[in-house]
């Protein structure tokens, strides 16, 4: 055998690399599994507003996005170029909010209902009046936890 | 006797993987989200007045559609809004134009003398969502800060740090008493 012949054994041996890969493969499953990929592509555009008082937002699965801004560039052909609110993957109206709020819960079990949160992802360029209407058809559909979104930062 | 095969050269496949790593760190987002939670008031019934309220307890913060402010009567600026929020609400010196106190029994914190005080925020439709968000942060700011300072001084610890039934007497301490009233609709788009 060779490996008792003496001259060979003084050599340092090669590492072994074969385990490497499926180390690193158990880095990329890590992060598949926590990394959720974006559902639907945005329509709109949003910068959000900035605050130093934000939190996160608990729950992922029991949030559900209102998206408001104004659309791209290549879509403002279709809708124009005043804000516009986005439920799931279409440009809706204000009216369609007590449904996107029923569908919502629909999906999500009877105990968790109660905790189903509305996260309003708005532009900071939105105007009021858009977010109050908002509001008041969340109040009417029952939907009364909302979240503003908002990035960390200063103040202006 | 037959060529023995070769072994597989494995030594790429760590690199093959690592791009593969990269490329999912890349296009995925941890997301999170970050905002202010709010709650909002369920829908009056329409024959229910709303509760009178007196005028030393409300604080009023109207936005208009330019973004400038008004506290009460006078022009104020948002640097300013923390500091009085936080003088409103704790009203310290217990002025009399300042919100009365109701003593409450707390558990864990005993009476205290929790404060009537409510601010109002008003704005108009043509508010900028930024202004409004600037607005509602320094709110909590006044907020998160006065709940700070009762949780040092009681507790010892911060306000995040505490346990449930100690942020929950906190909470009970000092209100997250922020009231909207419905938009008005007065120029702006």
């Amino acid at each position: 055998m060779a490996r008792f012949t003496g001259k060979k054994a003084k050599e340092t041996p090669a590492l072994n690399m074969g385990s490497m890969s499926d180390i690193i493969f158990m880095l990329l499953f890590f992060f598949m599994v926590i990394t959720t990929m974006r559902e639907s592509s945005l329509y709109v555009k949003i910068i959000p507003p900035q605050g130093s008082e934000v939190t996160k937002l608990a729950k992922k699965s029991l949030v559900s996005y209102i998206n408001v801004g104004v659309p791209l560039p290549d879509q403002q052909k279709k809708y124009g170029t005043e804000p516009r609110i986005q439920l799931n993957d279409q440009i809706s109206e204000v009216s369609d909010l007590i449904t996107f709020v029923e569908q919502e819960r629909q999906q999500r079990s009877e105990a968790d209902r109660p905790f189903i949160t509305t996260a309003i992802k708005a532009d900071k360029q939105v105007r009021m009046g858009m977010i109050s209407d908002i509001k008041q058809e969340l109040r009417k559909a029952g939907a009364l936890k909302i979240f503003y979104n908002a990035s960390k930062g200063g103040r202006r | 006797m037959a060529r023995k095969t070769p072994g597989l050269n494995t030594s790429s496949m760590s690199d093959i993987s690592f791009l593969l790593l990269a490329f999912f760190l890349m296009v995925s987002n941890i997301n999170s989200d970050m905002g202010l939670a709010r709650k909002l008031p369920p829908p009056l019934p329409e024959n229910v007045e709303p509760p009178e309220v007196r005028e030393r307890n409300i604080f009023v913060v109207m936005v208009n559609k330019d973004d400038r402010l008004l506290f009460n009567t006078e022009y104020g600026r948002i640097e300013d809004l923390k500091d009085r929020a936080k003088e409103f609400l704790g009203n310290p010196n217990n002025d009399i134009h300042m919100p009365e106190k109701q003593a409450t029994e707390i558990p864990l914190l005993g009476t205290y003398e929790v404060s009537k005080g409510v601010i109002s925020l008003r704005n108009d439709r043509g508010t900028s969502y930024d202004m409004y968000l600037q607005v509602q942060n320094e709110l909590t700011a006044a907020i998160n800060e006065m709940r700070n300072e009762l949780a040092t001084t009681r507790f010892g610890k911060r306000y995040t740090d505490l346990n449930e039934e100690q942020s929950k007497a906190i909470d009970q301490a000092i209100p997250m008493a922020i009231s909207e009233a419905e938009p008005t609709k007065i120029g702006g788009k």
